[in-house]
Order: C-alpha cells, then structure tokens, then sequence
C-alpha cells in the first residue's frame, strides 16, 4: 500500500484510470460470461448453436422489469435487501421455465432431424421472441427501477458503487455454483458424458431427455441473472438480445466452445477488448478487432483457449 | 447441341441492345412518374399524404408524438369537412409507415409510400440519419418531402452535386447555426473554458452538431478536452466516459437522443463525474426524464417548443388542449412541428390550387411564412427556414423555460 | 432395331427438345414484358419495385444454395459478399464514373461494368474465406463466415470516406426490371452448369462425405474455391443492384440478419435445388407482402384498429410459420428434386436412354 501511496501523481493518474477501465472491463465482461455459459452447454450437450439464447436473456431481464416493479407497487417500502434476491430467484426460475418449453416445442422434434434445421428453428425461435416482445410490451426503452441504494466508494481516483460490487460477486458466484455442479454432480456428469458420446450414454441408463431439459435450464437460468444486471444497469429493449447474444456466443468459441470454464474466461476476455480497445483507441474499431481476433483463432486455434483438438475419425 | 449456344449467345446479345435501348433515363426513373403511376390522386375528393415515423427502434417515443400530432392535424381539417382547394372539398387521408430508426428502412418506406400510395407529399423522417436517405429519394422521384424535426444540413443538400434540393423542405433550424450558438451559450452560461463531447458517430444528427459545436467552441476561444464516439445501439459508455473524467471538464455535451442521454448521465453520476451536462433539442422528450429519473436533474438542453412559454400564443394553447385531451400529455416539439408541418402542407396545397407534386413544390419554394403552434417559420425561398428556441433545463423532473444571464425579450 | 424402340427413343429426345423450345419462348416472352410493364404501367409501380426485390433474392438464394446446399457447408458471411458488390459498384457509379452521361448509354455500358466490378470484388474476397474452408468444415466453417461479415460490416464503418456507419447514397436509380431479369438469368444459367458439370458434381460429393471424395479423386480444394468464388460473385451482383434499387446502403443493412433472410429462402425452398431457391425467395417475398396487406386490411376493422403496431405482428407470424414447417417439413418446398427445365438431358433423361438405348440394341443383335 505504501508504493501505492508513494506513486507521483501522473502515474496514479494513468493507474487510476486503468483500474476503473478495469472494473469497467469486468462488469460489461462478467455479463458476457453469463450468457455464454447458456451457448456453450446447449452446444456440449447437442452440437448446436442455440441461437435463441441472446433472446431468452432479453426476455429474461423484461421478466425482471415486470416482477420488480410489480413488487414495489405492492410494498413500497419493502425492505429493499430483500426486493433484489426475490427478483433475481423468480427471473431466473421463471426464465428457466421458457428455457425448457422451448426446447420441449421447438428442439425436441428436430433433434434427429439435420442440423441445418435446427439452426434456422433456433433463428426463428429468436425472432419470435424478438418481435412478440414488440408486439406485446412496446418498442420503448425501459430501465429495471433500483433495487438497491447506488451508493458510490472511491478507490484511488476510481469511482463505483456497492451495486457494482454486488454484480461482480453475483456474477462470481453464479459461476462457481455452475462450475460446482458441473464438474462434481450427477448430473454434470451426465451433461459432460453426453458430450463426449450421445448414443453410448442412454445405454448406460441415463435419462437424456431429462439432462438435456437441465442444461437448456441451467443455462437459461445463469443467463436470467445476467438479465437482471443487464436491465438495472443499462437499459432494456426487444433487440437488446441480439447484440449481446452473438457477442457471448463470439466469447464461447473464443473459449473453446463446449467447455464451460471457456466460456467464462471468453466473456470476461470480450469484456476487456470491448472496453479497453475503446479506452485506448476508439470505440468503432471494437468490433473490427474482436472479430479479427475470432477470426485469428479459427484459423490458427479453432478449439478456442480452453479447448481441445478433436480428431475427426473416418 | 451447338445450336443451342449459338442460340443463347444470339439472345443475350440482343439482350443487351435492346435493354440499352429501353432503358429509363437515368435520373428521372420513369419507374416513379407520371406515366406508371396514377397522378396523386385526384380521386374521388381524397388527398393522400405520407408519413415516415419512428414508431419502433431506438426512439420510438419520437415516431409516436410524430404520428399523434399528424392524427390530430389530419382529424380538425376532416373533422371540419375537408381542405378547400380551389372551391372543392378534399378529405385527407394519412398513411402511416413505420421506419423502424434505420436509414435503409426510411429510404424504401418512401419509395413504398410514393409508388404504393401514390401520396402527394410526404412528412418525415423525424431523425436525420433516416431523414437524410429519405430526402435523396423523395428529391429523385420529384415528390415533396417536409421534414418537421432534422437539423442537419445535409438533409436539403444533394449529396452529389452539393446544391440545395428542390423538393426537400424542413420546418426546423439548422445545426451549422445552431452549433455556434450552442457553443456561445456555454461559454458565456457557464464560463466554461474546457468542454468534452460525446456522440454517436454513426448517427448524422449527432456526429454533425458534435462538429459544429467543437468547431465553434475553439473559435471562442475554449478548448474540446475530449471528443469522444460511440454506436447508436451502445448501452455502456463507461470507457469513454472514464476518458472524459479524466480530462476534468467544465461542461459536457451530449448531442444525443433520449435513450442514450438517460444512460449517458446515470453512468457519469456513477462514475463521479462533476460538470454541467448539456444536451440539445434530439433529446427534448418525456421519456428522457421517465428514464433518466434523478440523473438528468440539473440538464440544460433547449426545443422549438415548450409548453410553459407556448401557452402564450392562442393558437400553441388550442393546439395543447386539443391533444392533452386526446393523448394525455402534453405535446413535445416533435408532435408540435409535425402538427404545423402538415399545416404547411395544407397551405401550400390551397396556395397551389390544384393537387400536383410539382405546384404543390413551387408553392413551398416560394418566399413566405408559415404561422403555426410552433411560432412563425420563415421560408426564404429554400427548403431551410428561420426558426427560434428556447433554453430549458430540468428542474424537479420536468422540463422548465431557462432564461439565460444575458436574455432580453 | 425395332421402329417401336427406335420411336421409343427419340420420343425422349424430341419431349426434352420441345421442352428446350417452350422454355426459351418463355424467357423471351417474360423479358418482353419487363420492358413493356413500366412503359405502359401494366402493374402498379409498388408491385414492379417488388419483382425487382424478388428478382435480387433470386439471386441472392441460388448463389447462397450453392454453398450451403450443394456443398452442404454453413455460410453465414453472403451478406458481407453482398455489401461489397453493393459498395464497390455504388462507389464507381457516383464517384468514379461521369454522373451526366447519356442516361441510355450509362445504363447500357456503366451500369453493367460497375455491377460486374461488384462482382468481383466480391469473388476476390471470398478467397479469405475459402483457404480456411480447407482446414475447417461444418460449425467452424460457419463462424469463419460470419466472423468475415462482421470484419466487412466494421472495416465500412470505420471508413470515413465512403459515409462510415451514416451510409453512402447518391446513387442513380439503374437497377431496372430487364436489368434484374438478365442478372438472375445469367446467375441460374452459370450455377446450373457448374453444379451438373463433371467439375461441379464434386461439390456434392463434398456435401456427402468429404474425405471418401478425396480419396475417389476429387479436388476438394480447387471445387472449394471455385463454389465460393462464384456463389459470392452473384452476391456481389446482387447487392450492386440492390444498391441501385434502394439508393442508399449503410453497414448496418449487411448484418448478420440479413444472411437469416437468405438462409430462409434456400432452406425454404429446399437445399441442393436451384428452382428451390427460387421458389423459396419468391414464396418468402411474396408472402411477407400478403401478411403485410392482410394485417393492413385487419387494421381497419374496428376489433384490430386499437392494437398498436399491427404490423409487427407479421414478424411474429413469419418465424412461427418458418418452425413449423421445419418440423413438419424440413425439406423445404422441393426437398432434393429438382424442376425438369433446369435439369440437363443427360441427367433427366440420360439414364434412361441409354438403358433403354442399350437394351434395344441387344434385343436387335440378338435376334
């Protein structure tokens, strides 16, 4: 703390600037993580691109917007420390609920059907949630109301508020709890099982259908806390999902599609182009430079950061 | 089997001689005129009118007052039995589009609305990112096009000639004047010596005053201590903004619309951020203050129409009650333009006494003023007239009339 | 042989040579009346602006079906390929050739060159694509693509020269029904020949197993490379006339939600089907259009007048349409057959022919 101290002025100045990018990085990233994690299990478990995902998520942070203000109609001075975990646990069982029928109307049929299908159903399904959004709710912006006092700190010229802290820790959580369950459950077994042989597993009398329901509710579920974020920190609108859902699914790949940790360290990586490309260049060569990244990595690392090379038997 | 070659080369050939031949000249597509077209319709004492809105996408609360103050201006003239032209009545018939906010869509919503509807004239786009491809349509298939709300000079300027337009006309002030203005009033308001912008630098509306206003700034001898961009479909401005709050500005412009604004302003707040924010006459709407909520407490930003100093004038009161009682709220300026754009219209029909695009254009070319809720506009002859502002800011969640230091009325 | 086998095949003949006729006098008939509808104003000028749009998708979908039916590969970047052509072609007509030609002369010789250019530009930026192609197929191959489209769409806008993210107009309105109608033809003309060429059959094989192709002879790589150059040359063609059409493009048009238009027509129509696509862009178009009028007509019964925004609606019934019919029938319309005109003789008829050919021949020397 005392080097820290010690720092001339015009370094702390450049070192204060760097670490509030930083959170920055890590708040706009750790939402990416969230969504990403839904792409990255549906693709482990069947190999395909759920491209609705982006959508469930918007859809997720519009549930929140409804159920949040809805409470503090019916008790205005609820206590307040309780308003945000209730919202976040009912966005994400009732997301988790759209997740699975979802994929019991529109996936299921098709599981044996070509994999282009599935893909334009998947592009159909969003669509539809898109434009019913539209039809139904309006196309106007709206902002999840506050749920928790914005009470701002400073550290080191770097400002940001106790509800930063609380999404970067929701964020973390949500992650491990994934992880946990992934790596050393059952049922996370049984997800990573099917992704390594799907004809082998029922045989050994797992109940597929039932996994696969899991993992669209899983990750459904991670992303509906992204969606609670996203909705108290930016704002909503019907085509929020898009944006952001093919940035997550740019962040699985960059991972190493399949694989959840991947994931994770995509998002936040994405996070951190995303800001720091702007922080230090300008923001409309974003893009252009993460998707020279993704591009890069195909080429020369397909399987992405934490993936492994899959050879291809004739 | 060769002979089938042959034939294919034969055909082609003749082809191309006779597509060469036949096809339309080349800047007055015969696709869009007179002959394929029905004249706008002297049909049955009708007159069809166009109007490209915003009704979804990033504004949509612009498309909306757009449109409910087109409904309103359309229902008193049938309600009252029709327009007079030339001792016949004419009901008007309105034909709603929805430009979804993006360029392409606004371009080929006024092709629809010109070779569908056949309408005599067309009002909007509000935005002018959309106006302006919009404008290069309406100006090549010879149809008048009103804009009530862009402020970007490109909007009446043809792009490739750099002459005005003929057929383009606005009923709102330009931004190369209003740039300098902005910026003579920050200085002299709030003694500013540093600003920092941020903008929109895909938006024409946005990365065009950002110019102006930077460019005036330095004439005035202040200093732009950042100039910092974004998308129009960004949410998080936290990078940029940590860039400004580095430079420690006095005042931080926002020519942005009312979406972003809101969130631009949260984000600053949170980032501690302590200057005067200022935006302009794109983000004059009631959803900014629904969605800004306390963050844009304190916001300067100006409009050619506020209710508080409109009420004044007999005609702008009429105007507010009527649409009070129809939608519940009061008019903002975009409904309020809208509203006496098609007034303009209306009048320019009479003064034409017939319904024809081209008289109907001649008549707004003309030199004269047009008196509506929105004050006196002065045409000169151009599609560019003379209009005022006011200053307003953000005082207890509503938007009140500012009188700046030096004001004399 | 016997007379009843000789007429038996040269009844074959003579059926696929008036079919042959019948399609030409066709086509000469339809492009005549490209010409006489806008004189004469025989259909409304909204409706022809719609058969121009019908006639880019055409394009657009038979050129995509290439890729992604024929060769069985997942192509998300057509709509990159598109902006270029678009792009190229606008920058040549309004900065680099004489704006005030002669307007028969700009249409006939510009007009041409600057789609043509769009073209290949297009082509020689599919090559980006096509080296990875070798290495990857299937999901990586897909997001090769797309990451290429999203490179095209943020490369345009950072360029400030050409309008960046505001977009570029000035263009003259060029693309003309005729226009159009040359364009698709020459466009179904040259996909058609190359897919049932010996050359172009490898393509298939790809689709279905690649590595036994290898293995049987077929050069994987050089029929990659060339069903990519070409089907992203008539991309390219069609977004040059798309921006003649529309006068105006901005990146923003080209984003990845064009190319679920597109993927739309060809599994509409069915893959591996050049007259499925075209059926798929025409029905697609087509029916886009009826929902919009159907729910204008709806707005105006009194029920339906206070639901806002009753346009809308259409984009929610056109992806509830598209899931069921890809759960009920994800052939598509055509599924893998193929209509008769498009079909050489040699594939249609060729088999049985020669069989029957064969036959005779035998039943005559045996006798």
């Amino acid at each position: 703390m005392a080097a820290i101290a010690a720092t001339p002025s015009k370094l702390r100045g450049t070192m204060s600037f760097f670490f509030q990018q930083l959170l920055n990085a890590l708040q706009v990233g750790s939402i990416y993580a969230l969504v990403s994690i839904g792409y990255t299990m549906v693709y482990g478990v069947l190999t395909m691109i759920n491209f609705a995902h982006g959508d469930v998520f918007m859809v997720s942070s519009y549930i929140a917007f409804f159920f949040s203000t809805f409470l503090l109609k019916i008790a205005s001075q609820f206590a307040s420390f309780l308003a945000f975990p209730i919202t976040v646990f009912a966005t994400i069982i009732l997301t988790s609920f759209l997740a699975i029928i979802i994929e019991r109307l529109a996936y299921k049929p098709l599981r044996s059907a070509p994999r282009v299908s599935a893909v334009i159903t998947a592009l159909s399904v969003g669509i539809l949630l898109e434009t019913l959004t539209l039809a139904l709710i309006g196309p106007e912006p709206r902002q999840i109301p506050p749920l928790i006092l914005k009470v701002g700190y400073n550290f080191q010229g770097a400002s940001f508020s106790f509800f930063q802290i609380l999404i970067l820790g929701v964020s973390f959580l949500c992650m491990l709890i994934l992880d946990f369950i992934v790596y050393r459950t059952k049922v996370g077994m049984a997800m990573r099982a099917i992704s390594f042989d799907k004809t082998v597993v029922p045989l050994m009398g797992v109940p597929i259908d039932r996994i696969i329901t899991v993992t669209f509710a899983l990750g459904a579920a991670v992303a509906a806390v992204g969606g609670v974020i996203f909705g108290s920190v930016y704002s909503l609108d019907p085509y929020m999902g898009i944006r952001i859902g093919w940035w997550a699914f740019i962040a699985a790949v960059l991972g190493g599609i399949g694989n959840i940790r991947g994931a994770m360290i995509g998002g936040l990586f994405l996070g951190g182009i995303e800001v720091f490309v702007t922080a230090y260049a300008a923001s409309s060569y974003r893009d252009f430079i993460a998707f020279a990244i993704l591009l890069l990595f195909l080429i020369f690392k397909p399987t992405g950061i934490l993936g492994k090379p899959q050879i291809k038997k004739v | 089997m060769k002979y089938k070659y042959l034939l294919l080369g034969v055909f082609l050939s003749a082809c191309l001689v006779v597509s060469a031949c036949a096809a339309p000249s080349g800047g007055t597509p015969t696709a869009t005129t007179g002959t394929a077209s029905p004249t706008p319709t002297a049909q049955a004492g009708v007159i069809k009118v166009g109007l490209n809105a915003e009704l979804t996408g990033s504004i949509p609360k612009v498309g909306k007052s757009c449109k409910q103050g087109a409904e309103l201006a359309v229902k008193e003239v049938n309600d009252a039995g029709g327009l007079e032209v030339a001792g016949q009545k004419y009901k008007i018939q309105v034909y709603v589009e929805d430009n979804e906010d993006k360029g392409d869509v606004a371009a080929s919503v006024t092709q629809k609305l010109i070779t569908q509807y056949g309408v005599v004239g067309v009002i909007g786009p509000n935005a002018s990112r959309n106006a302006i491809p919009a404008s290069e349509i309406a100006e090549s298939a010879q149809v008048p096009l009103i804009g009530p709300w862009p402020s970007n000079p490109k909007f009446t300027i043809d792009s490739t000639t750099g002459q005005p337009k003929k057929w383009v006309f606005r009923l709102f002030y330009l931004d190369s004047d209003q740039g300098p203005a902005n910026a003579k009033f920050v200085k002299e308001e709030f003694n500013a010596s540093k600003v920092a912008i941020l903008y929109a630098i895909d938006s024409d509306y946005n990365k065009g005053m950002a110019e102006f206003f930077s460019k005036a700034f330095e004439e005035l001898g202040g200093k732009v201590v950042a100039y910092e961009s974004y998308s129009t479909a960004d949410k998080n401005f936290t990078s940029q903004l940590t860039k400004i709050k580095t430079a420690n500005p006095d005042v931080v412009f926002l020519p942005n619309y009312y979406n972003e604004v809101a969130l631009q302003l949260q984000q600053a707040h949170q980032l501690g951020i302590n200057a005067v924010f200022m935006t302009t006459d794109a983000s004059f709407s009631s959803e900014l203050l629904t969605l800004g909520g306390k963050d844009v407490e304190g916001l300067y930003l100006y409009s050619t129409f506020i209710t508080d100093a409109a009420s004044a004038n007999p005609v702008a009161k009429k105007f507010i009650d009527s649409y009070r009682a129809a939608y519940g709220e009061d008019p903002d300026d975009v409904a309020s333009l809208t509203y006496d754009s098609f007034g303009l219209l209306f009048q320019a029909i009479q003064s034409a006494g017939k319904i024809d695009r081209q008289a109907v254009r001649d008549a707004l070319a003309t030199p004269h003023t047009y008196s509506g809720v929105t004050g006196e506009t002065i045409f000169k002859g151009t599609g560019d007239p003379i209009k005022n502002i006011y200053w307003v800011q953000v005082k207890d969640g509503q938007f009140r009339l500012y009188l700046p230091k030096n004001y004399k009325p | 042989m016997t007379t009843k086998g000789i007429t038996q095949l040269s009844g074959l003949r003579d059926k696929f040579k008036k079919r042959q006729w019948a399609l030409a006098l066709a086509l000469v008939f339809l492009f005549a009346l490209t010409f006489l509808i806008p004189r004469y104003g025989l259909l409304n000028e909204y409706v022809q602006l719609i058969i121009i749009y019908i006639g880019i998708n055409i394009i657009m979908a038979v050129s995509l079906n290439m890729v992604n039916g024929y060769m069985g590969d997942f192509s998300l970047g057509h709509a990159g390929f598109m902006l270029i052509g678009a792009y190229v072609s606008s920058i040549l007509t309004v900065w680099v050739f004489p704006r005030n030609w002669n307007p028969i002369l700009t249409s006939a010789i510009l007009f041409p060159i600057a789609v043509t250019a769009g073209g290949l530009a297009a082509a020689l930026a599919s090559l980006i694509v096509a080296f990875p192609s070798f290495k990857t197929r299937g999901d990586y191959l897909a997001l090769v693509t797309l990451a290429f489209n999203m490179i095209c769409v943020s490369v345009v806008q950072n360029i400030e020269a050409i309008g960046a993210g505001r977009g570029f107009m000035g263009m003259k309105k060029l693309t003309t029904m005729p226009w159009v109608f040359i364009w698709a033809l020459i466009a179904i003309w040259v996909i058609r020949s190359f897919v049932y060429s010996n050359f172009g059959r490898g393509t298939v094989s790809i689709r279905e197993d690649e590595t036994a192709a290898e293995l049987v002879g077929v050069n994987t790589r050089h029929v990659k490379v060339l069903t990519f150059v070409i089907s992203s040359f008539f991309a390219g063609i069609g977004g040059a006339l798309f921006a003649h059409i529309l006068q105006f493009i901005t990146p923003n048009t080209f984003q990845l939600q064009k190319n679920v238009d597109f993927l739309v027509m060809v599994y509409l129509g069915g893959m591996g089907s050049i007259g499925g696509s075209i059926l798929g862009a025409v029905t697609y178009t087509v029916i886009l259009e009826l929902l919009r009028e159907a729910l204008t007509i709806l707005g105006t019964f009194p029920i339906f007048a206070s639901i806002p925004s009753l346009e809308v609606w259409r984009w929610v019934l056109a992806p509830l349409l598209l899931i069921l019919l890809m759960i009920y029938r994800n052939q598509g319309i055509m599924g893998l057959r193929e209509f008769g005109f498009l079909v050489p003789f040699r594939d249609r008829f060729g088999a049985r022919f020669w069989l029957k050919r064969r036959e005779l021949t035998n039943a005559n020397s045996s006798n």
